[in-house]
């Protein structure tokens, strides 16, 4: 398989928010600011890197029946590990992401590359796979929380852009639909054109 | 390698090896952040108590769980002991009548109950609206500055009180002075004071 390809599919090509859509709870809750995004995005990168290494590595030595909870106790350590290191060493980014980053057991877009890629594919592709999904989400999730920081606030990693309020709307959870709805409309259309 | 069977012995002897090695990790990275943690714990909360009591970390700080009359849940009365006088306690205090949820507030007293400084803990209240409660967002908790609640009325002017309510978050600005009350309820009923030996406000 093409490495470069399978790298770059993350970015637009299959996108998890913006294509796939999978993982919405976290992006729409944890994008009320650039630096918020981001650090969601990255969290989840770590975790899907480290799930989709372990579980390609494991894929034949888990029986079908049980692989279900086997990826689930895989993923959850590896949530829990960037949990207990964000807490010790990122407080700020704790501070804001709290509860969100457990949830990242939850997020769809782990398990769905555990079931669809990682267990049929090779470490070194499933290695390649979770970076390249995992910074697509980090840069989809990014570049909504800039939108909505910029938007609703008037600043952008924390930087004052223009004076003044900005819309509420955008901070709350409307503004998050908003700006996602704007953002799959502008993938898909790139998508499209390529075709 | 061929894939593994589903039988009953393969799919035990699996999880069973998963979840140790799962648990052995874990273990050791909770072992790793362990210390990192409880730094950062304490840093933040002297960061806090700073905030409410400048200077606060020139003294000795000591923690006291205190139950109010009115909550299930303690309040924590920090004593800051300069020279072994303690010149101010601040209080780690909170409310349910919030917008969303508990909010916790930290105030700082005087010996004689009056507030030095007050500041949001943590909140859910509506960003943009009820957030206002905070240092970070805007100045409306400087009113209570140097205010002793024993002749200020800790409620909001629309209910007939003291205090200036933030526009369009009401039902915030009404939760923030129900904690700061309870705080000086508690604080007054800890130390003996009588509210009425309060010194006048100075306008």
């Amino acid at each position: 398989m093409n490495q470069w390809k399978n790298f770059t599919k993350g970015f637009i090509k299959e996108n998890p928010i913006l294509v796939l859509v999978l993982g919405t709870c976290p992006t729409l809750a944890t994008t009320s600011s650039a630096f918020n995004g981001l650090g969601m995005g990255l969290a989840t990168t770590f975790v899907l890197v480290g799930s989709n290494v372990v579980i390609s590595l494991l894929a034949k030595m888990i029986p079908d029946k049980v692989r279900i909870p086997s990826y689930v106790v895989v993923i959850a350590t590896f949530v829990t590990i960037v949990d207990l290191l964000i807490q010790a060493y990122v407080p700020a980014l704790y501070a804001t992401l709290g509860i969100f980053i457990p949830l990242i057991v939850v997020n769809c877009i782990v398990l769905g590359r555990a079931e669809a890629f990682a267990n049929k594919n090779t470490v070194m592709s499933s290695l390649v796979d979770g970076v390249g999904m995992g910074l697509g989400f980090t840069m989809a999730l990014g570049i909504l929380g800039a939108i909505r920081e910029l938007l609703g606030s008037g600043a952008i990693f924390g930087m004052k852009l223009f004076n003044g309020d900005g819309a509420l709307v955008f901070v709350l959870a409307p503004g998050a639909f908003i700006a996602l709805g704007y953002m799959i409309a502008l993938v898909n259309k790139i998508n499209k054109a390529k075709n | 390698m061929a894939k593994t069977e589903s039988t009953f012995k393969n799919m035990t002897v699996v999880l069973t090896l998963i979840t140790t090695v799962a648990a052995v990790g874990l273990g050791f990275v909770y072992y790793l952040t362990q210390e990192p943690i409880k730094l950062v714990k304490a840093e933040e909360l002297k960061k806090s108590i700073n905030l409410v009591v400048p200077g606060a970390d020139k003294g000795v700080i000591s923690e006291v769980a205190v139950k109010p009359d009115d909550g299930i849940d303690s309040l924590y009365f920090y004593e800051i002991v300069i020279d072994g006088k303690r010149i101010a306690t601040a209080v780690k205090t909170y409310t349910d009548k919030g917008f969303s949820g508990r909010f916790t507030v930290m105030v700082g007293f005087d010996t004689l109950g009056n507030i030095i400084d007050n500041n949001v803990l943590e909140h859910k209240e509506t960003p943009g609206l009820g957030d206002k409660t905070s240092k970070s967002k805007s100045t409306w908790n400087e009113q209570f500055k140097g205010k002793n609640p024993a002749n200020f009325k800790l409620i909001v002017k629309k209910d007939g009180g003291d205090v200036d309510a933030i526009t369009a978050a009401t039902i915030s600005s009404r939760a923030y002075c129900d904690a700061i009350q309870r705080a000086y309820n508690a604080f007054v009923a800890y130390y003996k004071i009588n509210p009425a030996s309060a010194p006048a406000e100075q306008k």
